[in-house]
């Protein structure tokens, strides 16, 4: 037997269960995108008609879309950097040689990435509640006026986007843990030697060497905030006035409440492409965020 | 589903002694993922002989072929009779004049109040119209202040604006469903009348989200009328003990003049086409339409009777709560019947919203959702078109 196609037998497995129940529903989702499979479709195949590049124009032009996609980006844009910052602020402070018990804080903040998000999307909306919530009673004993955080169109996102980052900073935390622990630290030494502030070795020794956690962690936040879905699912069901409909609620709604697949498939494609450029984007920057000794 | 699919089990025995050559399996679903379920069953060609459906989703299985026409059967039928039902419940099963399901429990929307902040506000009795209704509302507010509300409208909700619609002579859609009509005069004014009751300080502008318990709320005060379904009645009995006990009571949603319609809901049992044993369902749809099981299910579960001589067992008859809800019952229309109908209103409920919040006026607004209802509904026309050549 030859050597590929001795490969090809070891791989066969699981390529055929990827290309089962991956490719295949990908192809099929590719194709239904491409018509106006609706639930009429389901009553007889013959109501499906074809309609080309049809479900994608009326996307580019539906404003509903745009809203989305604008609230995504909004989702995105406030989301990454507040957990990349908290989950910075916090390794480092874990790292610092004056912290005590560093794995007791580790396990505690790391406890938001693995408990259910509808249980703490839940008490996040009793935190936020407009007369009775913890914020809100901050806000008034600091002598600032009260926020209607989930009412008010223009604080729905920040305060879910809040929310996501305290739920999400965890794990770029643990990644940048152990990408500080991977800094030799003869490297301090030698800074501390020639007299280099702390801020100074932050800057010069610690920064760059976190670069490359850095676009790994960004490129996982960016990617996991685009496909933002179940916390404003659970905590405002995409209103104020539709301020936290993300594209993949549109997504959802489309698909699984109106059961228009072909609308539904021809949004998941776009947001495929938008995140594939991302990841393209990362590989043309890649560079910049290589770290070497 | 939910409570019913509990229910069931405690009733089938008897069923189980009538027939005992018909073994039932029962599978509960959860409401909220039923409607996907079923649909994927459909798919599947895996659905049940016999199923509980929600009222309003009739149209939608309908449209996919998957319910079986039940007229014959009614027709043979010794114990359903139409007759006996509450007039816009059974009209839930009828779609394009063909009867597909037979009405189970029902289910309709209507006003819970506060009775001591309404004699605070100088008023003993519950509104009939909508002028009687402004006018206490408007009363309230001064006795209650900025802080209170008259009655709570959650904008997330669809209901009370679409009960309001319904109330209208004029239909939400026109020419069997081809298009929209919410431009017309008839949803005009239950949209001003909406809007008004949020402009005049009435209703507090928030999504029931927003409400961490309603009956807390309720209790306190912070709004005296809410419109809402017969579960509350158990609820409210519940919770509302002690020195709060008869604080509260049931009525009719007021109409445009005098008492008015609100909307048909509940569910349905219906067959699916697929099924190999429908004379076996029949049998189980005529025993658990007997007066005497629907009793039975009022007493498990507090869903209301669909039929009128169920409401006459001593449990109902004598209770002041669920006098409201049966004088209601006889008062309730269907929404329109059209697969795309929860779309629609969601979009209604969205349009509502930002007049509400002051974005749209009551001409943009009419404007834009015709337009976007006309939307939804062109594929429906497409398949329709047809039909009019023959």
């Amino acid at each position: 037997m030859k050597r590929g196609a001795l490969a090809w037998a070891f791989a066969a497995p699981a390529v055929l269960v990827i290309g089962g129940f991956f490719l295949l529903p990908v192809l099929m989702a590719a194709g239904v995108s491409l018509t106006d499979f609706d639930l009429y479709a389901f009553a007889d195949i013959q109501n499906v008609r074809f309609v080309g590049l049809g479900n994608y124009a009326h996307l580019l032009q539906s404003s509903e879309f745009w809203r989305a996609l604008a609230n995504s980006l909004l989702f995105v844009g406030m989301g990454t950097p507040l957990t990349l910052g908290a989950g910075l602020i916090a390794a480092l402070l874990i790292s610092s040689r004056l912290t005590i018990w560093p794995s007791f804080f580790r396990t505690v903040l790391f406890a938001p990435v693995v408990t259910t998000l509808v249980a703490v999307a839940l008490v996040w909306r009793y935190l936020l509640h407009t007369r009775y919530g913890l914020f809100n009673w901050l806000l008034i004993s600091m002598g600032l006026h009260p926020i209607d955080w989930l009412g008010d169109a223009r604080w729905a996102i920040p305060a879910i986007a809040l929310f996501a980052a305290w739920k999400n900073f965890g794990f770029s935390m643990l990644i940048f843990i152990a990408a500080r622990q991977n800094i030799p630290g003869h490297l301090y030494e030698a800074a501390w030697l020639d007299g280099a502030s702390p801020l100074q070795q932050f800057r010069s020794i610690t920064l760059p060497a976190l670069r490359p956690a850095v676009l790994l962690t960004g490129v996982v936040t960016v990617a996991g905030y685009f496909q933002m879905f179940a916390e404003p699912y659970v905590i405002t069901q995409g209103g104020p006035l539709q301020s936290t409909v993300s594209v993949v609620y549109l997504m959802y709604e489309q698909g699984f409440r109106w059961w228009n697949f072909g609308s539904a498939s021809a949004v998941a494609f776009v947001l495929f492409w938008m995140v594939l450029a991302i990841v393209t984007l990362r590989r043309r920057f890649g560079n910049y965020f290589r770290w070497t000794i | 589903m939910g409570r019913e699919g509990e229910a069931i089990r405690a009733i089938l025995p008897e069923f189980g002694r009538l027939h005992p050559d018909i073994a039932v399996r029962v599978q509960t679903l959860p409401w909220s993922g039923a409607r996907e379920k079923l649909l994927t069953a459909f798919v599947g060609d895996a659905t049940p002989d016999l199923c509980q459906l929600g009222s309003s989703w009739v149209p939608e299985f309908v449209a996919l072929n998957a319910l079986e026409r039940l007229d014959d059967r009614l027709l043979r039928s010794a114990s359903v009779r139409a007759e006996d039902y509450f007039p816009g419940i059974w009209d839930t099963n009828i779609v394009a004049g063909k009867l597909y399901g037979v009405p189970w429990y029902g289910d309709t929307r209507l006003l819970f109040y506060r009775t001591d902040l309404l004699l605070q506000a100088g008023f003993r009795t519950p509104p009939e119209s909508w002028e009687q209704w402004s006018t206490m509302l408007a009363a309230l507010k001064a006795v209650v202040g900025p802080e209170r509300y008259g009655v709570l409208l959650p904008l997330n909700e669809f209901d009370p604006l679409l009960v309001l619609a319904l109330q209208q002579r004029d239909p939400l859609l026109r020419d069997e469903g081809r298009f929209g009509n919410f431009r017309g005069r008839g949803f005009r004014l239950a949209l001003q009348f909406y809007r008004d009751m949020f402009s005049k300080g009435w209703a507090p502008t928030i999504a029931d989200t927003q409400i961490s318990n309603v009956w807390d709320e309720f209790s306190r005060g912070y709004f005296t009328f809410f419109v809402s379904g017969p579960w509350n009645i158990g609820e409210l009995k519940r919770r509302f003990t002690d020195e709060r006990k008869g604080k509260w009571m049931t009525a009719v949603m007021p109409g445009p003049d005098g008492p008015g319609f609100s909307l048909a809901g509940g569910s349905n049992l219906v067959i699916f086409r697929h099924s190999q044993h429908k004379d076996e369902a029949w049998k189980l749809i005529e025993f658990l339409s007997l007066p005497a099981t629907q009793e039975r299910i009022y007493e498990l579960t507090g869903n209301l009777p669909t039929r009128r001589s169920a409401w006459l067992m001593p449990a109902l008859a004598g209770d002041p709560y669920a006098e409201a809800f049966r004088r209601q019952l006889e008062r309730v229309k269907p929404p329109p019947k059209v697969p795309e109908f929860e779309r629609i209103v969601t979009e209604m409920r969205l349009v509502a919203e930002r007049v509400v919040h002051g974005d749209l006026s009551i001409d943009e607004a009419v404007n834009a959702l015709d337009h976007t209802v006309d939307g939804i509904l062109a594929k429906r026309r497409s398949m329709m078109a047809p039909q009019d050549t023959q």
